[in-house]
């Protein structure tokens, strides 16, 4: 028997009873719908808990000096500015910003607060996706220029100047006078209860020669363009510092290399399991469909157990019989396949214009929903088609 | 007329149903010729329908041989039994089994789908079966659509579209009225005038007639053979007691 011709004896077989055809499919149709629309949906999730890791720092590296896990060392302050230059000139590097920091009081008339004085670049605003929200931020002239300019953060400029727009006044930091330039927009507070709001920022050159006299510095910050490069910049980072230290082979790095990949690899597979668990408690009621075609295949088996007898007695084989009854119940599991990814296509749609997640939906989970419908169709199709061919003719024939 | 095309040797055939043994067959030694016109007869229960199983090859005998064109069938194999079914044996049943939801032409095309016909062969010669029986022009009638008579000419045709050596017809006439019989018989006369090997199952005597050969089965074993002239070929092999 050739296919074609049991193609068409299955799927007569199929439309002559439509609707317990459909009633059948409706359990795969569930099924595949439900695979796909969740699967999409912590897809989605996951895809926007990404964007958010990366606008909490995912894609910044934070470059310290001294050894790894050891205490401050005084002699191990050793990072400088043309480390940070070195750094920006990697491809995989976005941005740099050379960090130094002390707590210093800020004076403005009679008022004072004790604050975080930060020096550091204008790359400072890009890697931590942080900007001002009125006046401007300084430039790469102020640093080169060691202008006494300050950007200042909402806690200081609360504290200070109250409601008044404190940009163009000048504030007092340390022994030196500094024309405020811009305020920066509120943070908040972080995890942690520490108010990242509380903070002025100033050039770091302008911080080296007037407030610690000094020309190495506390940190580099550096940022990539995605998360995934992380990994190369660290390394890359890494040679070129040891290069310039000067550090022999067996040495160990006197600096310290430290990111956030971490902590987002871990939530990553978080989100993974959640969407291999919900995939999984979807796949379920895709096996409780193919137990209902499986059902459903029995009982086509009894109802026509008479016309295997006819089939039988003019040439059908066993395996012509399973054939048949196989590509039924294959071809029951995969319309229903098509039809459920339609429907899990427009669930989560649907799903998504609900939540205000995004619907993540991959071709591959589309493919694997489909052939995963056809094994099923094959897997429950066995047992009943296996149990059409086995039936001695004679007694199928006699069958009323 | 050419030599015989089916023959059997000492067939038994044993049935056990739980303890007990069922005897259907106690040694059927049975010659039927190339072209020959048989019937058999005999009460339910005689042998005749498992008889008719085993040279139909649905079924095997515990013991004993049965050749069939020449070929040893008594010890194939499923699928080969399947195949003989296909190129050699065409059935015509008492209830026609036709296919239900399938047009007369579809039915006749049934043998020609298990041995790999193209499509389009399948057609002409489905075509060409059910113009051989006088249904040309009803091929895409449904079986509902069709008489009695006309349904058992599609069975027919359904049997012959293969060109096999034999044809079995059990109980053909059983479901029909004597007009519509003596038709469908008639059609069994052409085709074994065609040089159709033919063996009806029967318990009506005037269809028995036809034949030129009559067996008579009972308790398993043939009791009585006659020509159609009435005399007696051959003694009864046994006796019972």
């Amino acid at each position: 028997m050739n296919f074609l011709a049991a193609l068409r004896v299955s799927s007569r077989a199929i439309r002559s009873n439509k609707i317990r055809s459909i009633l059948t499919t409706l359990g795969i149709i569930i099924g595949v719908a439900a695979v796909i629309s969740l699967v999409s949906l912590t897809q989605g999730a996951n895809r926007m808990i990404e964007e958010q890791l990366t606008s909490l720092g995912g894609k910044s590296l934070f470059i310290s000096p001294g050894k790894r896990g050891v205490g401050v060392q005084e002699n191990a302050i050793n990072l400088t500015a043309a480390d940070a230059d070195a750094i920006r000139k990697l491809d995989v590097v976005e941005y740099v910003s050379p960090m130094i920091d002390a707590p210093e009081q800020v004076v403005w008339g009679n008022r004072n607060w004790f604050t975080v004085v930060v020096g550091t670049s204008p790359d400072f605003v890009f890697i931590n996706d942080w900007y001002p929200d009125a006046g401007v931020f300084f430039n790469n002239e102020d640093v080169s220029k060691t202008e006494n300019v300050c950007v200042l953060g909402r806690t200081v400029v609360s504290n200070l100047f109250g409601y008044r727009d404190p940009v163009g006044l000048t504030v007092r930091i340390g022994k030196d006078s500094f024309r405020v330039i811009g305020v920066m927009g509120a943070l908040g507070q972080t995890s942690g209860g520490r108010d990242q709001d509380d903070v002025a920022l100033i050039p770091y050159t302008t911080f080296q020669k007037r407030i610690l006299g000094t020309d190495t510095l506390e940190s580099i910050s550096v940022s990539v363009g995605s998360p995934e490069d992380i990994p190369a910049a660290e390394s890359r980072i890494k040679f070129v510092l040891r290069e310039r230290h000067k550090l022999d082979k067996n040495e160990e790095d006197n600096f310290y290399i430290k990111s956030q990949l971490g902590v987002i690899d871990r939530i990553f597979a978080i989100s993974n399991i959640m969407t291999v668990l919900l995939g999984s408690i979807a796949s379920i009621s895709l096996v409780v469909g193919g137990i209902g075609i499986m059902n459903i295949m029995l009982v086509s088996v009894g109802e026509r157990t008479k016309e295997i007898g006819i089939r039988m007695a003019v040439g059908a084989k066993g395996k012509d019989i399973m054939m048949q009854f196989l590509i039924e119940a294959v071809l029951l599991s995969l319309t229903g396949g098509v039809i459920g990814i339609a429907a899990g296509v427009l669930g989560s749609k649907i799903g998504s214009s609900f939540t205000g997640w995004k619907s993540v939906i991959s071709p591959e989970s589309i493919l694997v929903s489909f052939c995963f419908a056809a094994l099923i169709g094959i897997f429950f199709g066995i047992y009943p088609a296996r149990k059409a061919s086995k039936l001695d003719p004679i007694e199928a024939l006699r069958y009323e | 007329m050419g030599g015989n095309v089916i023959v059997t040797k000492d067939i038994h055939k044993v049935y056990k149903l739980g303890d007990t043994e069922v005897h259907a067959l106690r040694g059927v030694s049975i010659d039927i010729k190339e072209g020959e016109f048989v019937s058999i007869m005999g009460a339910s229960g005689s042998g005749k329908s498992t008889f008719m199983n085993i040279i139909g090859c649905l079924d095997k005998p515990t013991s004993g041989n049965y050749y069939l064109d020449g070929s040893k069938v008594s010890e194939m194999e499923k699928d080969a039994l399947a195949d003989i079914r296909n190129r050699k044996i065409g059935f015509v049943f008492q209830s026609f089994n036709l296919l239900a939801r399938t047009t007369a032409a579809e039915n006749v095309e049934l043998p020609l789908i298990y041995n790999g016909t193209p499509s389009r062969t399948r057609v002409r010669l489905a075509y060409d079966a059910l113009s051989r029986v006088g249904l040309g022009g009803r091929e895409k009638h449904y079986p509902s659509q069709l008489s009695g008579g006309q349904q058992q000419r599609v069975a027919i045709a359904r049997a012959i579209v293969n060109d096999p050596s034999i044809i079995l017809a059990d109980e053909p006439t059983g479901n029909l009225d004597t007009a519509v019989s003596s038709e469908i018989m008639e059609i069994f006369r052409s085709l074994n005038d065609q040089g159709k090997t033919i063996i009806i199952i029967t318990h009506e005597h005037d269809i028995a007639e036809n034949a030129e050969r009559t067996i008579v089965f009972k308790d398993g074993s043939v009791t009585e053979e006659k020509s159609k002239d009435g005399r007696g070929v051959r003694a009864a092999r046994t006796v019972e007691t």
